[in-house]
């Protein structure tokens, strides 16, 4: 079995715990094991644009340091805002040997980090390490005519510079989809930003892209939506819940991680954690007439 | 165009917290053309790069740098490969490093919300 190096973060441990369990699960099915990094922090979940203030790239790069230490030149993450964060300072330090010395610096308990690190979504090890026939040919339960609505959000593609896709038309959740046997969707709000963590302070506008983002899915003829995407998943999902209360016309359309699907695709629905998710992905898998009735 | 002293004081600390050259723009509009947020916004983000531009300080007391996502559709779309969302950013830091909080932390209900959606507001509406 293949060792990687992973990178959870925070919301992979309690919120988003069923895209970790199903994460290993499917790794587990395709040679693969992820070794979490021990001593991981808080990557700081949003990369920091100030030019002067390198404060906020110091625990990203520690956590490059980490799985260096531990005799890894790549880190997996499958949460994107994480992938994001990381790939952005990992960048920032490569290309800005002052910036990169002064955090050397200041972190007087580690070895210099010399940008020995790759950072790498889960995506990219399907796509470019394993490839698409690797994965098809785990799947025993194919999503035969289950429509698949892949939401992209911001941070798997965007800026182009660590994007893994190309940020105006990006395919790879379609062909992961394509590979499980399902029927991705081709619907207008793949990349539109569903309102981020203003869902703390502005509950309004997150109800109002949620409402936009699973409609449209809906009206595309999706049966569910898949993501990368913690805090998209709980904007997408419990806050559509909420929405359903106050436009009971909206019909509601369930949201999983993309390895959730690959998991009931694999057979292995024991570890789906569908239980925590606010819309019931149950129906728009109809797992009452295919999987679980074939168990 | 003539910018007095305090004019340019804005624009120069912008700058400075963006590492962003604001004259780069042309104001194309198209950072505009594709924001998702446009309609909960009071400025558009080619008007608050304008503004920036003239050093008008009434920049940092508009809506839009709080609602703005750094979700980067306008940095990818823009022709001339400017960092918009640095900019916002900027505007922001300038009012968190006077002390300022756009999240009150005291009236904030957080039992439904999880740490991801937290952390990230905190990080970006929180000095």
């Amino acid at each position: 079995m293949r060792e990687i190096a992973y990178y959870p973060g925070c919301s992979l441990k309690d919120t988003a715990k069923g895209f970790e369990d199903s994460a290993i699960s499917v790794s587990k099915d395709l040679g693969i094991e992820l070794k979490e990094l021990p001593r991981w922090n808080c990557c700081g979940t949003v990369y920091s644009l100030t030019d002067d203030n390198l404060m906020k790239q110091v625990g990203p790069i520690r956590n490059l340091v980490r799985a260096r230490d531990q005799g890894y030149d790549s880190l997996y993450t499958l949460c994107s805002m994480c992938d994001n964060t990381l790939k952005r300072s990992n960048r920032l330090v490569k290309k800005d040997e002052d910036k990169l010395s002064k955090i050397n610096n200041f972190m007087d308990q580690e070895e210099d980090y010399e940008g020995e690190i790759e950072v790498k979504h889960y995506l990219e090890l399907l796509r470019d390490e394993l490839g698409w026939q690797e994965i098809k040919a785990k799947v025993k339960e194919p999503l035969e005519g289950i429509k698949v609505a892949p939401y992209y959000g911001c941070m798997l593609t965007r800026p182009k510079e660590i994007g893994l896709d190309d940020p105006h038309k990006p395919s790879i959740l379609d062909e992961l989809i394509t590979s499980l046997g399902g029927i991705p969707v081709d619907f207008p709000y793949e990349s539109e930003c569903c309102g981020s963590y203003n869902t703390v302070d502005k509950k309004e506008v997150v109800l109002g892209k949620t409402q936009t983002i699973t409609g449209g899915a809906n009206k595309a003829g999706a049966d569910l939506i898949i993501t990368a995407c913690p805090l998209c998943h709980f904007n997408l999902d419990s806050r559509q819940a909420e929405l359903l209360e106050v436009a009971p016309s909206h019909h509601p359309v369930p949201v999983i991680y993309f390895t959730q699907l690959m998991a009931v695709a694999f057979g292995d629905i024991d570890v789906s954690g569908f239980e925590k998710h606010a819309i019931d992905p149950e129906p728009g898998l109809n797992l009452d007439n295919t999987v679980v009735s074939k168990r | 165009m003539n910018l007095n002293e305090s004019d340019k004081q804005l624009l120069g600390k912008v700058e400075e917290l963006s590492g962003e050259n604001a004259f780069s723009c042309y104001q194309c509009g198209k950072c505009s053309a594709g924001c998702p947020f446009t309609e909960e916004m009071d400025l558009l983000p080619n008007q608050v790069i304008r503004k920036v531009q003239m050093g008008d300080a009434s920049v940092l007391e508009a809506e839009t740098p709080w609602i703005c996502a750094s979700c980067l559709s306008c940095e990818v779309d823009c022709p001339k490969g400017n960092d918009v969302p640095a900019i916002m950013e900027a505007i922001r830091e300038i009012s968190l490093r006077e002390n300022f909080d756009e999240v009150n932390l005291n009236e904030l209900d957080a039992s439904d919300l999880p740490e991801i959606a937290l952390v990230s507001n905190l990080r970006k509406k929180t000095g």
